[in-house]
Formats: structure tokens, C-alpha cells, sequence
């Protein structure tokens, strides 16, 4: 490793001011801070000592709490796959080969396709790469339906990025969450590959091989077209065992990361808990005035949070820190509204089935707002303080 | 004594190097200096030059926008040296001292014979005024003004702080005569806080004219700013003055002595210390004077002051006006391989991203570095962690980034100083300057209300 430091060291200065290539500077920078943590002190008035954690570690964290959720999602793609052909002998491990092969290059395009967008801001702005992208290149395959192109995924990548992170001044910066303004863009865009009862299952939209009777609808779908008798069982819903989105369908899998968020404390508790609060509130609504004719309505509420992304977004998307709300107790209120609305869209909206993405998407944009009132609220606190006197 | 004040939020670092209780006198040290750059804002007006003599309390400059207060030598000698950086600016004014401590004589009597204006003037001419600070701001207090109530924190919580009750001990007595005099300068009561494990001796508990406020937890616990806003928090207009509890005794020490004693008790600590004890020094003495011998081989950083918000020195600078403490930890400027993916057992964090959490016990060795690159705000709810105010502390930042007035002044600019932010900027992801600022935004303050 010494080696390799020295040749750092030796080619640095070319990067310098003055030097051959200094235009190139962030970029070196970006990949010697990847190899290095660098032997920058404290400056001379102030705290001299530093929490050794930083964004690397917090995204590196992030990462690999999402690994139970890719490892299952790409068994669970190759076990949809042997269902829709009929073929019942196959073992994990051919299961999980067919969902490896289908899935990889999907991540694989994501992180290019990103990460090369943001290496041309680092470029041009001048700026060492900020390691939002880390967590959103693995996110965006997650949420994605398996058949989707991969030059569709790359295009979302590239817009969301520049769209929705750089040009408000990248990473901390951003409005909306970037991976799923991806998605949202893929489902706006390309509404026939991203809905649909076909898409989530490899292969199933080529027809080709099915078995007879097959359906690929997602649990949702069928619950959105009243046919609660083909929802899984509960068991099965909590494991994952249902057509969906790479990522979102094992709640076991998506609790396995959540734990680790938590136990790390890089996870916002009151965000997770409270956007469960909410769809759960919204739920035993919906069952209060639950109708023959909507028999949606009356879904128990915890098959609600075992469906679709919800618990996935809760998770995952509903607690980036840069898009949620910023203040404690808006938190609260910014994680409950999406829980809620959630279930409210996917219930009673029938052009979505699934309305976490819309509600995440929402409050995201009304978070600086919650956060407004919440500061305001301070700020009287304090001018009633001083006027008791 | 009063309910129990408890801190939740906040954190204690457990570092290595505490300071084992023993007192070393050391022999004095050759030069000793006062420099104006410990007192935040302050414009010095030279009254000495290269080769004058002093005695210790004479006047080496004043405050050239309130010239009553007077910045004087901690000991007898010939100024040797005034020290000046960029734009002429003084940095420090050194003093060649003499075998023997020749001390200019100030007025000798019980504080409560005396009118406001006669202890007033005492102090300030002694040159111990500095040691009274302001709250809002952290500044220089304004002697001009009478305060709402004075605060004096009867402990440190910060990392390695000194024990106040050990350092204080033997000079009890002119605590209380220092508190008589504080006493008659505010309408307000001057407010002595104790902390429920460090403040085990009960020395402190006899001392009379104070009103005794008792906190439980964790740093910050013992920042000042942190005590006034659980005891009685400061609203836009008001004034508090606040003191260390030794500098109480130097003032006590004036009336009853009449003379000008800048000798003080400081720890000297931190992990690259071979024993970590207390020194009897006098003020502005030069670190190399009670260190040589005394510290580890390496790199290291030479802190006036604690981890915390200390001021890095070379070895040969003098210690810092309000500092009680010296802490030389490693310099971190080592490039560490794929630092920030290592498991992490001996790496300090707040949060359970490294193993470290395994041994919540162990005492740290922590060095100077920052542990990763500079970044916009990303995570959220850190800062609040290490926060014990009724303030929304990233908030407050990004409002004085912006540089809006009112909504600093909405958000409790007031209340704050560097020392609240301090665990904020340690446990920011961000590896953002917070205490630099904090400075930024009551500077900006100072300015509007001048």
C-alpha cells in the first residue's frame, strides 16, 4: 500500500495548480479520497478532535444494509422466472444464478450511467465528488421492474442526476429524492414498462414458454382489481415470495437493513416509525368505511405495509436525510403524511397501485415547509419567552 | 439546594491522559507574555515598549474602544519583545521576567465597604477585569453595564477538564471574598452551578452570596451558555456576565491581598503526556516551561486549552488568558488506506458505524485528523444530539451562512457561543467549521448593534 501512496504522492503535483493537468484536479481528488482517508488535521482554533465517521462511511453503511434486499431480489427474480415456465425442480442456487444474471447488469448501468454523470460535475464544477450517489446506484435497480431496458435505466439515471441533484448544487442540495425521480421518470416516460401485469416477471412480456394460467400481477395489482383471493398468504408476503419491484418485495429482507440503519444510528428512527404510524392509521381507516363494493378497503393493515414498496420506501427512500424534513419533530410529521398518503393513493386511486412513490415524492417537496412551521414555531417560543418579562 | 437541572443530550469523550491529582511546582519560566488575540474583537492600544520595566499588574495595553479596561503583566521584568503579525496586528506582548515577583500594590479592602465604582476600578486596573465575560457574545463584559445576574460553572465537563474544587481547595477564602465582589456588581444574583458527580467534595457548597444551581449529565453540560438557558435563558436585550471560578479567587485575592497574583493551577493532559498531573504556573508562561520532559516522541498537537475548543500552539507559545488546561494529542496527518471501510475498533464515533461500539469503555487515543473531506449538510439530527437548548443548532448555521440577521437573532443567536457548537462540529459528518461559524455569525452581530 506504501507503494501505492507513493505514487500518489508522485503524481499529484501534475494535478496541482500550475500543473500539467490541474483541470482534472477534483477528479484526481475523488479518487485518492476513495483510497484515502487523508491526513488532514483540525485547524488551529476549534475542535481537534473528529468523529472518525463521514459520508462514505454513512453511504458505505447504507449500502450494505441494502444488500439482504438485492441478494433476496435476485433469488426472488430467478424463483418468479422457474414459476413462470413451469419448471418446479430447480434449487436456490439456480435460482438465485438466473436473478444474478438478470439483476447485476441493471446495478451495473445504474452506477455508470450515474456515476459518470456526477464525474462530469466533479469536472466542471471543481468539486471532489460528493458520495451521494453511492446509496442512490444501488437504490435505483432496486426499485425498478427486472425487464426494464437497460438503455431506459441509464436515460432515467442521467436525467435524475443532473435533474434532480446537480443542478440545484448536488448532494445536499437536492429537492426530491434522485432515485426516485429515476423511477418516477421511468413510469412517466415509459408508462407500458413500468406498469402492468406483465413486466415484473423476467421474460413474462415476451409470452414465450408461459405456463398456462400463469398471471404476473403483483399482489397489488390484484387487490386494486378486487381479487383478494389471489393476494399470497401473509407468510408469504412478509418473506417476499410475490412478483414486484427487484428490491422491495421481502419485508423480512428490507428489516434486516432497517436494523442495521437503526443499530447504527445512520437511520432516522422517528422517520421509519412514523411512516409505518401513518399507513397503519390510514389503513384501519379505510377499514372503518370499507364497502362491499371496494373490497380493497377492508385489506388488514398489516398486509398493507407487507405490499408493494411501502416498506421499502419507509426504509429506504422516506429517511434520506437531505429530502425528509429537517427539524426533530418534523420528522414526525413529514413520515407520517406518507404512510398515510400512501395507502390513501394506492386505495382509492385507480391509475396507482401503488402510491408510495407519490407520497415519498410529495413530501419530499413539502418537507421544507413542515420544517418552516416547525421553525416558526420556535421562534414564537422564544419571542413569548421574552415578552413575559 | 435547588431541584436538579438535568442534561440529557450530549456526550462525554473518554479520552486517555486525565490528570492525576498532584500539583508540581515548576521553576518559573523565562518570558511570559499577554496576547490580545485570546480576547475575541478586542483593538489593543500599546502603553509599553521594548525595554520598559513592569511590575506585575502594570498596564502593558488597553482596550482602544473601552480604555478603562487595562491588560496588565503577569510578572515583574522588562517587556522583551511585542510580537506582531499580518497588518502590524499585535500578537503577543512578551515579558523578560525577574528572579523575584516585584507586584505593583492595588487597593486592599473587604468588598463590602466599597462602592460599585471602587471595586470597579480595582479590577480594572489590576487588569483582571478580561476575566469577566458576557453573555450575549462571549466577549470582554463591558463594565459599563450592570448585569442580570452573574453565572459562574463550578466544574468543567469537558474532555480531561480540570477538577475546579481541586485547583480551588486551598484558596477558598478568597473565592468568597471574589463572589462578594461579583455580588455587588449585579441588581441580579450570581448564580454558582454544581454538577452532581463533579462536584464530589462538597467544597464549593459552603461558599455564601450565591444562589447554587445543581445539573446532572452529560458535556456540555458545563458550557456556560448551556447553564443560562436552563437556569433563566437570555432574551434579546438582556446581559450576563460570567467568570471561571478560579479567576473568582484571583479577584478575591486582590482585595484581600491588594495585589495583582496571575499564578494559577492548570492540568496539564491528553494521551501524549508521560504523567498526566497539575502545574502551579503563572499566566502566560511558556508551554515548553512545564512540558519538556514530560511528553511522548511524535508529531504532536499542543492544545491550550481542551480538545474541544482549545487553540493549537507550538511549544514555545505562552498559554492562553482563559486556559486551565493543556492537551497534547497526536497530530492525525497520516493518509490512512480506505479509512473510512476499515471495521473501525479503536475509532471514535457517536454513532455505531464502526466497532468501536463493542467497547463502549475504553478510553480513546485520538489524534488531529478530520477523518474525511468537507461537504454540504447531509445528515440530519447529529448536531441535535449534542444540543442541550431549546435551539435548532443547523438551523441557526444556515442562517448565519446566509447572513440574515433577524432570523439569527429569531433562532437564539444570543444564547450561543463556540463553546455550545463544540460537540456538534466533533460529531458533524460534514467536517463542517461550526465554532468558526458560530464566531462569524456573533461577530456579525457585534457589528449591526456598534
Amino acid at each position: 500500500m506504501k507503494a501505492l501512496r507513493n505514487y500518489l504522492d508522485k503524481i499529484k503535483p501534475n494535478f496541482e495548480k500550475g500543473g500539467k493537468h490541474e483541470k482534472w484536479l477534483s477528479v484526481f481528488e475523488s479518487f485518492e479520497t476513495f483510497l484515502y482517508v487523508l491526513g488532514d488535521t483540525a485547524p488551529k482554533k476549534g475542535a481537534h478532535i473528529r468523529d472518525a465517521v463521514d459520508l462514505k462511511r454513512v453511504m458505505s453503511v447504507v449500502v450494505i444494509a441494502l444488500i439482504p434486499t438485492l441478494l433476496f431480489g435476485m433469488w426472488n427474480v430467478g424463483d418468479n422466472y422457474y414459476q413462470s415456465i413451469g419448471q418446479t425442480d430447480v434449487n436456490l442456487w439456480q435460482s438465485f444464478g438466473y436473478g444474478f444474471i438478470k439483476v447485476i447488469p441493471l446495478v451495473l448501468v445504474s452506477y455508470i450511467a450515474g456515476l459518470g454523470t456526477e464525474f462530469v460535475f466533479v469536472y466542471i464544477k471543481g468539486h471532489e465528488i460528493e458520495e451521494g450517489f453511492l446509496v442512490s446506484g444501488l437504490l435505483i435497480p432496486l426499485i425498478v421492474p427486472v425487464d426494464v431496458p437497460l438503455w431506459m435505466l441509464a436515460l432515467a439515471t442521467i436525467f435524475s442526476v443532473i435533474f434532480g441533484k446537480e443542478v440545484f448544487g448536488g448532494t445536499g442540495m437536492n429537492v426530491v429524492n434522485p432515485a426516485l425521480l429515476t423511477r418516477a421518470f421511468l413510469f412517466f416516460a415509459y408508462p407500458a414498462k413500468m406498469s402492468g401485469d406483465t413486466i415484473w416477471i423476467s421474460e413474462l412480456s415476451k409470452g414465450e414458454g408461459i405456463v398456462d394460467g400463469f398471471s404476473g400481477a403483483t399482489p397489488l395489482a390484484n387487490a386494486a382489481a378486487g381479487s383478494l383471493d389471489k393476494l399470497p398468504s401473509t407468510m408469504d408476503m412478509f418473506l417476499g415470495f410475490m412478483p414486484g419491484s427487484i428490491g422491495e418485495t421481502s419485508a423480512l429482507a428490507i428489516l434486516i437493513g432497517a436494523a442495521i440503519l437503526l443499530f447504527t444510528g445512520v437511520g432516522s428512527w422517528k422517520i421509519m416509525l412514523s411512516v409505518f404510524i401513518g399507513g397503519i392509521t390510514m389503513g384501519l381507516l379505510l377499514n372503518l368505511f370499507a364497502t362491499d363494493t371496494n373490497p380493497y378497503m377492508a385489506l388488514p393493515w398489516y398486509h398493507h405495509l407487507l405490499l408493494g414498496g411501502f416498506a421499502f420506501g419507509a426504509v429506504f427512500m422516506a429517511t434520506d436525510p437531505v429530502t425528509a424534513a429537517q427539524t426533530e419533530k418534523g420528522k414526525w410529521i413529514y413520515g407520517f403524511l406518507i404512510g398515510f398518503i400512501a395507502i390513501l393513493v394506492r386505495v382509492l386511486n385507480p391509475a396507482y397501485p401503488e402510491g408510495m412513490m407519490m407520497a415519498i415524492l410529495l413530501l419530499n417537496v413539502f418537507s421544507p415547509l413542515i420544517d418552516h412551521y416547525v421553525i416558526q414555531g420556535n421562534i414564537k417560543k422564544r419571542l413569548k419567552r421574552a415578552k413575559a418579562l | 439546594m435547588s431541584n436538579i437541572i438535568k442534561i440529557k443530550k450530549g456526550l462525554d469523550i473518554n479520552l486517555e491522559g486525565k490528570a492525576e491529582k498532584v500539583i508540581i511546582d515548576i521553576p518559573k519560566s523565562v518570558n511570559y507574555a499577554v496576547k490580545p488575540t485570546d480576547f475575541e474583537g478586542l483593538t489593543p492600544k500599546l502603553l509599553v515598549k521594548p525595554g520598559d520595566k513592569v511590575k506585575a499588574g502594570t498596564s502593558l495595553f488597553f482596550d482602544k474602544y473601552k480604555p478603562e479596561i487595562m491588560f496588565t503583566s503577569p510578572v515583574s521584568g522588562v517587556v522583551a519583545e511585542i510580537i506582531r503579525g499580518e497588518r502590524r496586528r499585535i500578537l503577543e506582548v512578551v515579558v523578560k521576567a525577574d528572579d523575584e515577583i516585584d507586584y505593583q500594590v492595588f487597593k486592599k479592602a473587604n468588598p463590602n465597604t466599597l462602592s460599585l465604582e471602587e471595586i470597579k476600578e480595582n479590577i480594572l486596573k489590576s487588569g483582571f477585569w478580561p476575566t469577566i465575560r458576557q453573555r450575549p457574545f462571549a466577549i470582554i463584559a463591558n463594565p459599563k453595564d450592570t448585569p442580570d445576574a452573574i453565572y459562574i460553572s463550578g466544574f468543567d465537563s469537558a474532555p480531561l477538564a480540570p477538577d475546579y474544587e481541586f485547583i480551588l481547595k486551598d484558596q477558598l477564602n478568597d473565592f468568597q471574598t471574589g463572589i462578594d465582589a461579583l455580588k455587588k456588581m449585579t441588581n441580579g444574583k450570581v448564580n454558582l452551578s454544581l454538577h452532581i458527580k463533579k462536584n464530589n467534595s462538597g467544597l464549593l457548597k459552603n461558599t455564601k452570596n450565591v444562589d447554587f444551581h445543581e445539573f446532572s449529565g452529560p458535556h456540555p453540560v458545563g458550557a456556560i451558555g448551556v447553564q443560562i438557558n436552563h437556569i433563566k435563558p437570555l432574551n434579546k436585550g438582556e446581559v450576563v456576565w460570567y467568570i471561571n471560578p478560579f479567576d473568582v479567587a484571583k479577584i478575591g485575592k486582590l482585595f484581600n491581598e491588594g495585589i495583582f497574583d496571575a499564578s494559577k493551577i492548570i492540568a496539564l493532559t491528553g494521551s501524549e503526556v508521560q504523567k498526566a498531573q497539575y502545574y502551579n504556573i503563572i499566566d502566560g508562561a511558556e508551554i515548553l516551561s512545564f512540558v519538556k520532559d514530560n511528553i511522548r516522541e511524535g508529531n504532536l498537537r499542543f492544545i491550550s486549552g481542551n480538545v474541544l475548543t482549545g487553540e493549537k500552539l507550538d511549544k514555545t507559545n505562552f498559554l492562553g488568558y482563559y486556559d486551565y488546561q493543556i492537551t497534547v494529542i497526536p497530530e492525525g496527518n497520516q493518509s490512512e488506506f480506505l479509512g473510512w471501510g476499515t471495521p473501525g475498533f479503536g475509532k471514535f464515533s457517536m454513532t455505531r458505524t464502526f466497532f468501536s461500539w463493542l467497547t463502549p469503555k475504553k478510553e480513546f487515543k485520538l489524534d488531529s485528523n478530520l477523518h474525511g473531506g468537507l461537504r454540504p449538510f447531509v445528515v440530519t439530527g447529529e448536531l441535535e444530539k449534542v444540543f442541550p437548548m431549546n435551539i435548532f443548532p443547523m438551523q441557526l448555521l444556515k442562517a448565519i451562512l446566509i447572513e440574515d440577521i433577524d432570523l439569527m437573532e429569531q433562532l437564539g443567536i444570543y444564547e450561543v457561543a463556540e463553546e455550545e457548537f463544540a460537540l456538534c462540529e466533533v460529531v458533524n459528518t460534514s467536517k463542517i467549521e461550526i465554532q468558526k461559524i458560530v464566531r462569524k455569525g456573533i461577530n456579525i452581530m457585534i457589528k449591526e448593534f456598534s
